[in-house]
């Protein structure tokens, strides 16, 4: 089964050579897309942690003066529909973004680790019921699931986040569930069983950290969907709501003026891209230098 | 000899058949309309199909004197219980069955019966309707009831075939038979409704199009785009902040009729315990926030100055609008020294919800960094609109932006709001004086009994305020440079009557 | 395989139950009150309750779901609650617009992502190799929904090439009708083809290194009749699997490429149905592609099978 929304993580191309030790971290240091892929990220965190000490107006601060103005000394990125500086509301919006991002895939992985976790170790009816459960979820359009949640839960960022999170948590119990099963057939995880480790404890000690980088990648690349799904979301108006900005919001209203004012929905566009090919770069990096494979 | 003139012929069609192609009109609508039913349907867009589809039995002009269309003539008993209305011969539907008298019987009693009617309240004043003969109907009151001919200008007044109406029943709205200048030929939904010049039309000669589509684009930009490009003849709800650009465009030209409708925030003073708030229970702060609002920044920010600052139930270009309470201007001050007269002199914080479009969230981030200054922290909460009318006719919430399309009569905009159990009185406002006097204005067919009353009604509503009325819509339609005749309504609605291209 | 295709079907069953249950149970789920929105601007109390009734909306849940499923049984979605046409009728005639984008997008994405795939494996570690990484990733990257804006700002209002909006059916005037679908399906088919190069490239190089075309290469065969001949066509497995799968996700997709470009199809008649609560339409449209995902997944293995007889012995 492939991954929601286009994201198909194709398998990673074999290296012929294998350096052995701090492997993967100097696999990753090597790789130039992901050290940029790094830096975009680390570029839209370090704005967005910084927005409130930044000198820029406040991002609900209103000019009736200078409605939709072009990008000038003033106003680098223009103003917007009611006369607030559109940077400054790029910079605050940054926070709704990665948050979105960050939280939805959170709440994916609590949810969807354990459950995938559980169907692959107990296996039979649970394993079953999981399974037919994620299928139909699965089976359910991604959007239109989260349209529903979101419209179900009120429109706001909060709820956006959660309908994400649930729209997305079946891509890690498929993941979690196929790990567990190939982790308990090693030979040390049937021996330790053998010599009467509990269940909880098995999993603790041998299950969690082999499937700890297949998840850590699919992460990384779910927060770079998550965030553009955040960003439909909020287009569709069933996300972060006004005054408060979103990229996606932004781009929302921007719609409306896109004669008159193109930069309103010129920049929001830009950072999603930007930041989203940054996590996409990233997670393709730690893909490849966590390949199991190359052991 | 014979081949010739065939061919002659032949060219001639074909050339006729072409010219005929160029005479379909394209019209973009903002929405997709409901059922097309006129007893069932409830959207503005689908009204202005209906302008085309279905007549009436009345008309309005542009100033809203009501005129004939079906009914060339009425008149009045001297107590107000008896309609008599003379009507047009030689119309018929669209199917080939006559209009008269027996048709209207049976239109009105749908309206009244059918299950599913919307139209039940509009015609609720009637007790019996009865056909005279064949071109003459009577229809008898049960109250005296000044608003029925104007709703005879609207979907109540429409006049669908009694046989299609018999025999679709609830269905009728999936191929409708009326009898104006059009009829139906094809609905494919979110997409275009085709409608084709009705040939034995009353006054088919008024009529220059062969075919009017009706195409819902609901972005603004592209409606637009789609005009420019001459994929759209004309387009209804040009985008306020368009106007400007359109204007400039050489090709296009660009109409405006202020609405009868309005824009406001109805706030919440005894529905439920929403109502348990300083706004909902202090007419001082709403005076207030009213005063905090500079209704003319609104209207240039928003709406680029195209609409009209109002704080009536009517427009200030209505002949019921009470000239002695005009906009007032804008007063941080004397909001301030009103919220500390109401026990807040620290300020006060509202939710107010608001429906979740880009118009109307813009509007309240405006009238939110307004009412700040005042020391009002407004809270917008952003619902989508099905759920913004639930709870507000919950009572679960604390005020609501909101507003309504507007009625060709008066009364529509103002009694159901206004009085105690009024249907939609959402705020549960209720003062017997103001009940008093609206059902005046409503029963007495006297202009000037009327106007009397709702002034004095304005008079004690400016007080207590359960509407903040902030601005009315204007329709804008723009057209391409083709087309001539068009003339703005305040009712919105697209008459084709004298429309035509000009090459 | 007849057996393998009977245990997929029966194993669906189930999902398409849980499906039938979500999608019923979403719709109850949806706040705001369908009837009042129904019953138009001055909401008169008895007609409301006259529609409560008439949509059963005020049975219990599960008596509406048991009525519900009842009539899907016997081929019968409900009628929309906002214009009264049949669902059935609705999603017959959105289904082939749809379906239209959904192929071109398909069309240009395998144009696309096919060749820069294959060039991009066969020159890897190259400048092309890179570019085309690059240009895949950003792809992917980009949201749709605002490359469809950008596009109608710069094709259609400036440029004035092709229409902003619009849908021509394909029988009526070809031409036309491709036109109109041009722009969108070419936002739609970016991400596709991004993720099509991506799997071409990585099946590719696989192949590449792979024993029989070391042998081909070292018989002296021409370096394009290598790659189309036996590298391509060994690569392709994979290839027709994502594709198949990308099918469905593409129905999908097209949710906000249609609201955007105003295309009356399945995604923008789902989403005004959530918008307008008019459940019927809602309930139809994500049961039937529940279930025609569930079938194209299907499908897609059965393809795989077909096509790699080891995987027959697994």
């Amino acid at each position: 089964m492939v991954e929601k929304l286009g994201a198909v993580a194709p398998a990673p191309e074999p290296e012929p050579e294998r350096p052995a030790g701090n492997r993967a971290l100097r696999k990753l240091r090597r790789s130039p897309a992901a050290l940029f892929g790094g830096l975009l990220v680390t570029f839209f965190v370090v704005v967005a942690v910084l927005a409130p000490v930044l000198p820029i107006p406040g991002p609900a601060e209103t000019d009736w003066g200078a409605v939709r103005k072009a990008p000038s000394m003033a106003h680098w990125f223009g103003t917007d529909e009611i006369g607030r500086d559109v940077l400054s509301r790029m910079i605050w919006g940054a926070q709704a973004s990665l948050l979105a991002g960050v939280v939805s895939v959170v709440i994916a992985v609590l949810l969807g680790v354990p459950l995938g976790v559980l169907a692959g170790y107990a296996r039979g009816w649970t394993d079953a019921v999981i399974s037919r459960f994620t299928e139909a979820l699965l089976a359910t359009p991604f959007l239109i699931l989260a349209i529903a949640l979101a419209a179900f839960l009120g429109p706001s960022l909060t709820n956006a986040m959660i309908a994400i999170g649930l729209s997305a948590m079946p891509i890690f119990i498929r993941l979690a569930r196929a790990q567990t099963m190939s982790v308990l057939t090693e030979d040390y995880v049937e021996s330790a069983h053998a010599v009467g480790v509990g269940h909880l404890a098995l999993v603790w000690r041998y299950v969690l950290p082999n499937i700890f980088p297949p998840i850590l990648v699919q992460a990384t690349l779910t927060i770079a969907t998550a965030i553009i799904a955040e960003a439909s979301l909020s287009f569709l108006g069933l996300g972060q709501q006004p005054p408060a900005p979103s990229w996606g919001s932004m781009l929302n209203i921007a719609k409306n003026f896109l004669e008159q004012a193109p930069w309103m929905a010129l920049w929001p566009g830009m950072a999603i891209f930007l930041v989203v090919l940054g996590f996409n770069l990233l997670g393709d990096g730690l893909r490849d230098a966590l390949d199991p494979r190359d052991t | 000899m014979t081949t010739k003139r065939t061919f002659a012929l032949a060219l001639a069609m074909g050339l006729g058949a072409s010219w005929a192609q160029a005479a379909d009109l394209r019209i973009g609508l903002q929405d997709d309309p409901d059922v097309l039913d006129p007893d069932q349907s409830r959207t503005f867009v689908g009204r202005i199909v209906y302008a085309s589809l279905c007549d009436k039995l009345v008309d309005i002009t542009p100033d809203l004197e009501i005129i004939p269309q079906l009914a060339t003539g009425w008149e009045w008993s001297d107590d107000g219980l008896e309609l008599t209305m003379t009507l047009r011969e030689g119309a018929s539907f669209h199917d080939g069955e006559p209009f008269n008298a027996a048709a209207v019987v049976a239109n009105i009693d749908r309206s009244q019966n059918l299950e599913e009617s919307r139209r039940k309240s509009e015609v609720k004043s009637i007790a019996s309707v009865e056909a005279v003969d064949d071109y003459t109907v009577k229809f008898t009151l049960a109250s005296p009831d000044a608003t029925l001919i104007a709703q005879f200008a609207d979907r109540s007044g429409m006049m669908l075939s009694p046989k299609a109406t018999a025999e679709a029943g609830v269905e009728f709205g999936l191929n409708p038979v009326c009898s104006g200048p059009f009829e139906f030929v094809e609905r494919v939904q979110q997409d275009r409704i085709v409608l084709e010049k009705f040939a034995d039309y009353w006054n088919a000669d008024a009529i220059n199009f062969d075919k009017v589509i009706f195409l819902p684009i609901p972005d603004t930009t592209v409606r637009l785009a789609n005009l420019r490009s001459g994929d759209l003849d004309m387009l209804e709800r040009l985008a306020a902040t368009d106007v400007a650009s359109a204007s400039a465009d050489d090709g296009l030209i660009v109409e405006q009729a202020v609405s009868l409708g309005y824009q406001g925030i109805t706030v919440n003073v005894a529905n439920g315990a929403g109502a348990d708030s300083p706004i909902g229970q202090s007419e001082l702060v709403r005076k207030a926030l009213s005063l905090a609002i500079d209704r003319d920044v609104i209207n240039q920010v928003v709406f680029e100055g195209a609409f009209a600052p109002g704080n009536q139930s009517f427009p200030p270009t209505s002949p019921w609008y009470n000239a002695d309470f005009p906009v007032e201007g804008r007063d941080v001050d004397a909001a301030k020294a009103l919220l500390a007269e109401a026990g807040f002199p620290d300020g006060i914080e509202i939710d107010i919800q608001v429906a979740n479009n880009p118009v109307q969230t813009q509007l309240m981030q405006v009238v939110q960094a307004m009412a700040g200054e005042a020391a009002i922290k407004i809270n917008i909460v952003a619902k989508e609109f099905a759920t913004l009318l639930s709870d507000q006719s919950a009572g679960d919430y604390t005020a609501s932006q909101i507003g309504w399309s507007g009625r060709v009569d008066p009364d529509g905009n103002i009694h159901q709001f206004m009085t105690t159990g009024g249907g939609i009185n959402d705020s549960k406002y209720s003062n017997p004086e103001v009940d008093a006097l609206l059902d005046k204005a409503r029963t007495s067919t006297d202009l000037a009994v009327r106007k009397e009353s709702y002034d004095a009604a304005r008079a004690i509503l400016a007080d207590e305020l359960p509407i903040i009325y902030l601005y009315h819509v204007t329709w804008i339609w723009a057209l391409d440079d083709k087309m001539q005749g068009f003339v703005p309504y305040p009712d919105g609605m697209i008459r084709l009557e004298g429309v035509s291209f000009n090459e | 395989m007849l057996a393998f295709l009977g245990r997929r079907c029966l194993i669906a069953i189930p999902t398409i139950i849980l499906i039938s249950i979500f999608v019923f149970g979403l719709q109850k789920l949806l706040p705001g009150d369908p009837v009042l929105v129904m019953a138009g601007e001055e909401r008169d109390p008895e007609l409301i309750a006259l529609l409560r009734e008439k949509y059963r909306l005020n049975d219990p849940i599960p008596v509406q779901y048991a009525a519900w499923v009842g009539n899907i049984v016997q081929g019968d979605l409900g009628i929309s609650l906002r214009t009264q046409q049949p669902v059935t009728a609705l999603i017959a005639e959105k289904l082939p617009v749809t379906v239209q984008l959904a192929v071109m997008a398909l069309i240009i994405a395998l144009v696309i992502g096919i060749p820069a795939g294959v060039l991009s494996a066969y020159k890897k570690g190259t400048w092309i190799d890179w570019v085309a990484n690059v240009v895949a990733l950003s792809g992917l990257s980009v949201p749709n929904f605002w490359l469809g804006i950008m596009m109608i700002l710069l094709v259609s209002v400036q440029l004035g090439w092709l229409p902003a909006s619009g849908y021509v059916p394909l029988s009526e005037d070809p031409g036309q009708s491709i036109r109109t679908m041009l722009m969108p399906a070419f936002v739609l088919g970016t991400a596709l083809a991004a993720t099509l190069m991506r799997h071409t490239r990585s099946a590719m190089l696989g192949v590449l290194q792979s024993d029989y075309v070391r042998t081909a290469r070292a018989k002296g065969m021409g370096e394009g009749t290598v790659l189309v001949k036996h590298a391509l066509r060994n690569a392709l497995v994979p290839i027709v699997t994502v594709t198949t799968l990308l099918f469905g996700e593409l129905l999908a997709g097209a949710v906000l490429t249609e609201q955007i470009f105003t295309i009356p199809g399945f995604g923008k008649l789902v989403v005004d149905a959530v918008f307008n609560r008019d459940y019927a339409v809602v309930q139809g449209v994500v049961l039937c592609t529940g279930v025609a995902f569930i079938f194209l997944n299907i499908l897609a293995d059965a393809t795989q099978r077909v096509l790699n007889p080891r995987m027959r012995q697994e």
